[in-house]
């Protein structure tokens, strides 16, 4: 418990100087490669991740995975063997990386209208090339934002963010992998955040739950505050497109 | 990718008339983005776009005992990745092949004492020495991987700095090592021997460098030639075609010609490159 008073000093700043409420600087460009139908690439804090989109189409090597009624999506987790302090003896195929492809998948799935195209197959590879806390959301955002490039249909955007208690008292928001470290509960939230729906919950050491409500909640904020930081990029990326093939000029 | 025999043609023409689909000519390289340090805790780090191809690569230094046959000689290992970024045949491990030839060329072409010195990793003879992870991440095909991979290389073990040593103490089997503590004590590696490979394609009667995915769609062979200081350090032949000898001595000496003009070019680049406070990476 000693140690886990230290994430918050006294004065309400974090380790790296933030307060309780506020974000790592998010950074991202959508459409960084030509080869994939939609990429993007995304820094949480020092988190970096790219994400590369394929399809729809065909569904490729087990034809018997295709649905009458949905496409199927499919994801790849796979971490640079450079992008943690140690060395990484694989970049992918562990069980933790496993778990992610699943997750993502789940948090993906939510959001794309699946229904649209029967018999085929939407791939969604991301590549993390320094991992500093918070990976999965970083990679749903990333995600997401590739998947607006690809111009695939979705629900709406689906965010991710991490929160956690501090002090267990105060909610805190994006926890960093030296917050990680120190410990306390990290709760991982996966949202739809204009409809306030949640597509992925996952938490890890406890808390009381009456604390619950409120780092949810705290969570949940930030999935809102992630999703206009999104859309602004979206909004200047389709300018920047727009703009250069002269649609300016066209009124 | 997959191309018609009409575009087949149309690329055969084009190298016939040393006028390629791009504007280029047949010894001409497609334009070279590079980009040193930009992964913040690697020893060393580069990243390339040649054109379509984009390749990352970053050094990792380890501490570890030499072998036990050459125990002046600190590591050298080569880590190719293919992500499925790239494409969607490289999921799972589908990439592994192409990474396990990439490497072990890489592997090959440094092999030479006179290629990269690896005594200079030697930290106590036969106990203890340096060993540097070299790690590729593909992460764009756009063909000519090959070359794309050795500049990139060459170009992150230019940026690796190797912790300085200050001393080391050795007690019965243990061994103490002081590194510097002052951040910018360190040293560079010897690069300028570390070869740059380059792929010769044929297509048709006439050899091109720096193919494109297509041209390499269209190629009957390619011999990958790797120079180092003037020499050739390996020689790979890839493809399904077969070359006649005469064609084959053409091509490498073409390869030679066109290595060296890589490598000063890049030795110039890399000169000239400042330490920029904020890296621009992929937000570019």
């Amino acid at each position: 418990m000693s140690k886990n008073r230290e994430l918050l000093s006294k004065i309400g700043l974090r380790l790296d100087g933030r307060r309780a409420d506020e974000l790592r600087r998010i950074r991202c460009k959508l459409g960084v490669f030509t080869e994939p139908d939609g990429s993007a690439y995304l820094e949480q804090g020092l988190t970096k991740i790219l994400a590369a989109v394929y399809g729809p189409h065909q569904v490729r090597g087990n034809r018997s995975k295709a649905q009458h009624d949905a496409a199927v999506v499919n994801c790849q987790f796979s971490m640079a063997v450079f992008s943690t302090g140690e060395r990484k003896r694989r970049p992918r195929g562990d069980r933790k990386s496993t778990e992610i492809s699943i997750h993502l998948r789940q948090a993906l799935t939510a959001a794309i209208k699946t229904e649209l195209y029967p018999w085929s197959q939407i791939d969604v590879y991301v590549e993390v090339l320094h991992a500093d806390g918070g990976i999965y959301p970083a990679c749903v955002n990333a995600a997401t934002l590739a998947l607006i490039d690809a111009g695939i249909p979705l629900k709406e955007y689906v965010c991710a963010c991490t929160a956690s208690l501090a002090n267990n008292d105060v909610p805190m928001l994006d926890i960093s992998h030296q917050e990680e470290i120190i410990g306390g509960p990290t709760l991982t939230v996966a949202a739809l955040p204009m409809s306030g729906k949640i597509v992925l919950m996952e938490m890890s050491q406890r808390f009381h739950v009456d604390h619950l409500q409120k780092v949810l909640e705290k969570a949940l904020q930030g999935c809102r505050d992630i999703k206009h930081i999104l859309d602004e990029a979206v909004k200047s990326h389709i300018q920047d497109v727009g703009s250069s093939t002269g649609w300016a000029n066209t009124t | 990718m997959a191309l018609c025999e009409a575009e087949k043609t149309f690329v055969l023409h084009g190298v016939e008339e040393n006028f390629r689909i791009d504007g280029r000519e047949r010894e001409d390289y497609r334009p070279m983005e590079l980009e040193t340090n930009i992964v913040s805790h690697a020893f060393g780090s580069a990243r390339l776009r040649l054109a379509n191809t984009d390749v990352l690569v970053a050094v990792k230094i380890e501490v570890d005992v030499p072998y036990p046959e050459r125990p002046r000689e600190g590591k050298l290992e080569f880590f190719v990745d293919c992500s499925a970024n790239a494409t969607p045949d490289f999921e799972g491990r589908g990439g592994e092949d192409l990474a396990v030839e990439i490497s072990n060329s890489l592997a090959g072409a440094y092999r030479s004492p006179e290629v990269f010195d690896l005594t200079k990793l030697c930290i106590l003879k036969g106990r203890k020495c340096w060993k540097i992870f070299v790690d590729i991440l593909l992460l764009e095909c756009g063909g000519n991987l090959y070359d794309a991979v050795s500049i990139a290389v060459k170009a992150a073990l230019w940026d690796t700095r190797i912790p300085l040593v200050k001393s080391v103490t050795v007690d019965g089997n243990n061994i103490d090592m002081e590194v510097s503590e002052e951040l910018h004590d360190c040293q560079k590696l010897d690069v300028t021997g570390a070869p740059i490979m380059v792929t010769v394609c044929k297509i048709g009667e006439q050899c091109i460098v720096d193919p494109s995915a297509a041209e390499e769609l269209c190629s009957v062979g390619a011999l990958v030639i790797s120079v180092s200081r003037n020499k050739f350090s390996t020689i790979l032949q890839t493809g399904s075609g077969s070359l006649h000898p005469q064609t084959l001595l053409e091509c490498l000496q073409t390869g030679h010609k066109v290595a060296q003009r890589l490598h000063d070019a890049l030795i110039e680049t890399l000169v000239d490159i400042k330490p920029s406070e904020n890296s621009v990476g992929f937000l570019r």
